[in-house]
């Protein structure tokens, strides 16, 4: 399983990057994209959205699923990955990097301190599917 | 849950499993989507082991059978198949199958999985004559190698020729060592065969036709695979699209219904619905903008919800999200336009000509 370290987690399978004082880069985990199988669209806001903590940001569908993105940290958006209109793939193949979904402008920086370290989300992951 | 003989080949190939109709079946090995392509551009494997198999033989099988399916079994040589269905007295479907008429007393239904008992038992139920009606479905293992270079692949594995095999023929040889029935049929819109082999020399045959085909590209191909193959040739799924309250004048069956081939089970209430007219009829959609129609999604024309999606899934060849729905006859037409509710959204639609793909 691939989870790196220095992002944080949260419990519905987001991970955001703190990129500089108060921006975050947000997308979904390698474990969220392989349950998900072949992403063929993603519904991302549009910049400048005002997100709470927990909102539903999007959706992201496969080929057998849809599901819902929650926002980690409450915020503005002031990017979202234009890439994926077109090339929804990349979800699959670079979650971390080209398949990022949204940038945030964070209003409350004490509230990454409420997500997961990569080592509370791998147990947090282990312990769902029950290994 | 049951597990074909082919499990462990498909654990090894790094399957992933799930629930269908009792049996545990890889849905996906490399990705749906790589394994749809590789069907349409040269070749997929599928195991389908887990559809039954209902021998008829006696006498009198040939015209008990006919009696219990719509399309005309007279026609049929020895070594043809033909797709039909087992109908109920209100014209409504049991189960599509297929018939393999290895000799007019001795008849092979391939039946689905999730109708395999209900099927043995309507037939047995209803049987006639001099027949025997067995589910024989343990002793086959059933192998689907779908695609256009297919033959190509298969034809190294067999001193049969398959040349000389035209699409629902079948016949009876060795394949990678192995007897098999070997048929050229299928259910993804592609040339393809289906082979039906005893459970012990599944593992074989599945690991030397990958083998034989890995130049070629063949993948291993799941359920997921499978399902968006059919539909976008508007294949039907009994449990989806045809089931005890559908008839086959709506579901657009009506090809495989012989209404001269003399009396069988459905026959007067087919005859009577031709007569009304069906109220509606099962229609191709696509939907025009992001967003998947999704199996039981409500059907809306007009703001009012009219009916449910049947088939709902992405369409990997045209890259967009297609589906089928019953809607009332005078709404079924190229055009009209629908809304699919799905979760809070509205999803615009719009009726179209099926198939949704067609072979090249």
């Amino acid at each position: 399983m691939t989870i790196p370290e220095g992002l944080r987690y949260t419990r519905e399978h987001e991970w955001i990057r703190v990129l500089e004082e108060g921006r975050g880069r947000v997308g979904i985990t390698h474990h969220a994209q392989d349950e998900l199988g072949d992403v063929v669209f993603v519904e991302l806001p549009r910049t400048g959205d005002e997100l709470g903590g927990d909102d539903v940001f999007g959706t992201v569908e496969s080929v057998k699923a849809v599901s819902d993105l929650y926002s980690p940290v409450s915020g503005r958006v002031t990017e979202v990955n234009e890439s994926l209109e077109e090339q929804p793939e990349l979800v699959n193949d670079d979650p971390y990097g080209e398949g990022w979904m949204i940038q945030v402008e964070l209003s409350d920086p004490a509230e990454l301190d409420g997500l997961m370290s990569a080592q509370e989300y791998a147990s947090y992951v282990s312990e769902e599917s029950g290994h | 849950m049951r597990r074909t003989p082919l499990y462990h080949a498909h654990l090894e190939r790094k399957a992933r499993m799930v629930d269908f109709a009792g049996w545990e079946m890889p849905v996906q090995y490399a990705g749906a989507l790589k394994e749809h392509l590789a069907v349409r551009t040269a070749a997929g494997l599928f195991d389908v082991s887990h559809m039954g198999q209902i021998e008829i033989r006696g006498p009198d099988a040939l015209e008990f059978t006919q009696y219990m399916t719509c399309n005309d079994l007279s026609r049929l040589d020895e070594g043809q198949a033909q797709y039909s269905a087992l109908l109920y007295p209100e014209g409504t479907f049991v189960d599509d199958i297929v018939i393999y008429r290895i000799h007019a007393g001795h008849l092979l239904l391939c039946v689905n999985a999730s109708n395999r008992e209900k099927d043995a038992q309507w037939l047995l139920e209803h049987r006639r004559g001099d027949v025997e009606i067995r589910d024989a479905s343990d002793e086959y293992a059933q192998l689907a190698l779908q695609g256009p270079r297919s033959q190509e692949i298969l034809q190294p594995l067999t001193m049969l020729d398959l040349d000389s095999l035209p699409y629902y023929r079948f016949t009876l040889g060795r394949v990678a060592d192995a007897d098999c029935l070997v048929s050229r049929t299928g259910y993804t819109g592609e040339d393809g065969f289906e082979l039906y082999v005893s459970p012990q020399k599944a593992a074989k045959v599945w690991n030397d036709v990958l083998d034989a085909g890995g130049p070629a590209g063949i993948q291993p191909a799941g359920l997921a695979a499978r399902n968006t193959l059919r539909l976008e040739v508007r294949y039907l799924l009994y449990g989806n699209d045809i089931d005890e309250t559908t008839n086959s004048w709506e579901a657009g069956l009506g090809w495989i219904v012989d209404m001269d081939q003399g009396p069988f089970m459905g026959r007067e209430a087919l005859y009577r619905i031709r007569q009304e007219g069906p109220a509606r009829r099962l229609a191709g959609f696509e939907i025009t903008g992001r967003g998947i129609a999704r199996d039981h999604d409500p059907v809306l024309i007009d703001g009012t919800r009219t009916s449910q999606v049947a088939s709902g899934s992405y369409s990997p060849s045209g890259r967009k999200s297609i589906g089928l729905a019953y809607l009332p006859v005078e709404k079924a037409v190229p055009g009209q336009e629908l809304e699919i509710e799905n979760r809070r959204r509205l999803l615009p639609a719009v009726v179209v000509k099926t198939p949704f793909y067609r072979r090249r």
